[in-house]
C-alpha cells in the first residue's frame, strides 16, 4: 500500500507485528504459507530439513502483521505467530516511491 | 571421504532441532503421535486446525465435547486430537456417535470423517441420524475417492475423473452431498473447501453450538492419488484451483450444488434452520402420551 503523500495521521497508526516461528523439523514442504501470506513475508529455502523437505524461511525480517494465516493453513503445525510489539510506519515506507512500493 | 559424499554433507546443512519452540495448538493435540502419516500438500491437517479453533471459537467445554471418527485418511484425526475421542470402525462413526449422544445429553458429539466413510459404507447411518436430527456435528472431509486404500472411485467422484478403479474415467453419477443432508433434514447444512479456512472456522463454531445435526462438507486436495492420476498437479496447485472457481452462495439452492469434476464449486452456508431435536421431541412426545408418568432422561449421572 503507498499513498501519494505521507499520510497527515501516521503518527497515530500502529502497523500490527508478529513474530514468526517456524518449526523446521515438522514441516513437509507443502509450500500454503510461502503462496498465501499476504505480505510476502516468506520464502522456500534451498536447504532440506532432516525429512528431506524445502521448508519456509523468514525473507523479510519484520514485515509480518500478524495476521496468523500461515498458522491456520498448515497442515503440519509447523509454523505460528506470536503477538509482538506494534510499530508506527516510517514515513519513507508509505509514500509512492517509497521502498515499500509495489507493482 | 570421498569427493562427492563431500559435496553432499556440504550441501545438506541441517539446522539444529528447535526444542524449545511450541506451537499454541499442541495443548489440543497428542504430540506423541505427531508427525501425522498426512502427505504433503494434504489439505486434512489445515482442517484439524480449523476444527480446532472452531471449537475455540464456540467455547465449549473440552470435557464436554467428543469427537468420533471412522475409516480412512481423515479417521486419522480423532487419534490426534487431545479430547474424548474415538477412531470407530468403517462407516460405523455415526453410530457411535448417536450413542454418545443419546447416553450422555450434555455432550457435543462431533464426527470428523471422510466422504467414503460417512457417505458410502455409513451413507444410511447418516440420513438416518439426519432424519431423527440428534445432536451431533459432522464435519465431512470429501477428496472425492478412497485416498487411503488406493485412490478407488467413490460415491463422491465426479463424472469422467480417474480414478484407480476407473481408469477411463469415473460413468456413475456422484452424491450432491448438501442435498442428500438437506433432504434427510440436516438443520445445518454448509460447504467450504481447505482454503476457506476461516469461514471454515466460523462455520464449525456455528455448528457446534447448534442443536441438531449439524453437516459441513469441506473439500480437501488430495496430492497423492487424486490428483496426481487426474494430472492437476500437487494439492497447492488444487489450493489455487478452489481459489479460482469456489463461488460463495449462501442459502443456495441445494439442488444446484453438485459438483463436477474440475467445475465451479460452489460454497457457502446453505441450510440454518429451526427443528426440535431428537431428544427433544422423545421428551416432548411421551409427555404428552404419558403425563406425570413419564420421567425424562437427563444424562449418566441422573440417578435412574
Amino acid at each position: 500500500m503507498s499513498y501519494w503523500r505521507v499520510p497527515l495521521d501516521i503518527q497515530e497508526i500502529e502497523i500490527p507485528h508478529g513474530d514468526l516461528h517456524i518449526i523446521v523439523e515438522r514441516c513437509k514442504g507443502c509450500g500454503f504459507c510461502e503462496e498465501y501470506c499476504p505480505k510476502d513475508v516468506l520464502e522456500m529455502s534451498t536447504d532440506f530439513n532432516r525429512k528431506g523437505y524445502h521448508y519456509p524461511n523468514i525473507l523479510k525480517q519484520g514485515a509480518c502483521v500478524n495476521c496468523n494465516l500461515c498458522e491456520m493453513i498448515c497442515p503440519e503445525f509447523a509454523i505460528f505467530c506470536l503477538e509482538g510489539e506494534p510499530r508506527h510506519p516510517d514515513p519513507g515506507e508509505v509514500i509512492q516511491g517509497g521502498e515499500n512500493r509495489e507493482g | 571421504m570421498s569427493e562427492t559424499e563431500q559435496e553432499f554433507t556440504e550441501t545438506l546443512t541441517i539446522p539444529p532441532p528447535e526444542e524449545d519452540l511450541h506451537h499454541p495448538m499442541e495443548q489440543y493435540l497428542r504430540m506423541e503421535r505427531l508427525p501425522h502419516i498426512w502427505c504433503s500438500t494434504c489439505g486434512i491437517g489445515t482442517i484439524i486446525t480449523a476444527f480446532i479453533s472452531g471449537l475455540q471459537k464456540s467455547e465449549l467445554d473440552r470435557e464436554k465435547v467428543a469427537v468420533v471418527s471412522g475409516i480412512g485418511c481423515s479417521g486419522r484425526a480423532a487419534g490426534y486430537l487431545r479430547l474424548d475421542s474415538f477412531h470407530s470402525t468403517h462407516g460405523r462413526a455415526i453410530p457411535f456417535a448417536t450413542g454418545l449422544a443419546l447416553g450422555n445429553p450434555d455432550l457435543k458429539v462431533a464426527v470428523i470423517s471422510g466422504d467414503g466413510d460417512l457417505v458410502a459404507i455409513g451413507g444410511n447411518h447418516l440420513i438416518h441420524a439426519a432424519r431423527r436430527n440428534i445432536n451431533m456435528t459432522i464435519v465431512c472431509i470429501n477428496n472425492f475417492n478412497y485416498a487411503m486404500t488406493g485412490g478407488q472411485a467413490g460415491p463422491t467422484t465426479p463424472l469422467e475423473a480417474n480414478a484407480s478403479t476407473a481408469p477411463y474415467g469415473c460413468y456413475e453419477f456422484p452424491f450432491n452431498l448438501p442435498y442428500l443432508a438437506e433432504s434427510s433434514g440436516a438443520v445445518y447444512v454448509a460447504r467450504w473447501t481447505a482454503l476457506h479456512i476461516r469461514r471454515l472456522t466460523n462455520a464449525i463454531a456455528e455448528a457446534l453450538l447448534k442443536p441438531g445435526f449439524s453437516f459441513i462438507e469441506v473439500i480437501c486436495p488430495c496430492t497423492t492419488l487424486y490428483a496426481r492420476r487426474n494430472r492437476l498437479g500437487d494439492g497447492l496447485d488444487l489450493m489455487r484451483f478452489y481459489h479460482d472457481n469456489a463461488i460463495i452462495r449462501h442459502g443456495a439452492d441445494t439442488r444446484e450444488v453438485d459438483i463436477g469434476f474440475q467445475d465451479r464449486i460452489i460454497v457457502g452456508k446453505f441450510i440454518d434452520k429451526e427443528k426440535p431435536t431428537f431428544l427433544e421431541k422423545r421428551d416432548q412426545y411421551l409427555k404428552s402420551k404419558l403425563g406425570e408418568q413419564f420421567i425424562p432422561y437427563k444424562g449418566p449421572n441422573d440417578g435412574h
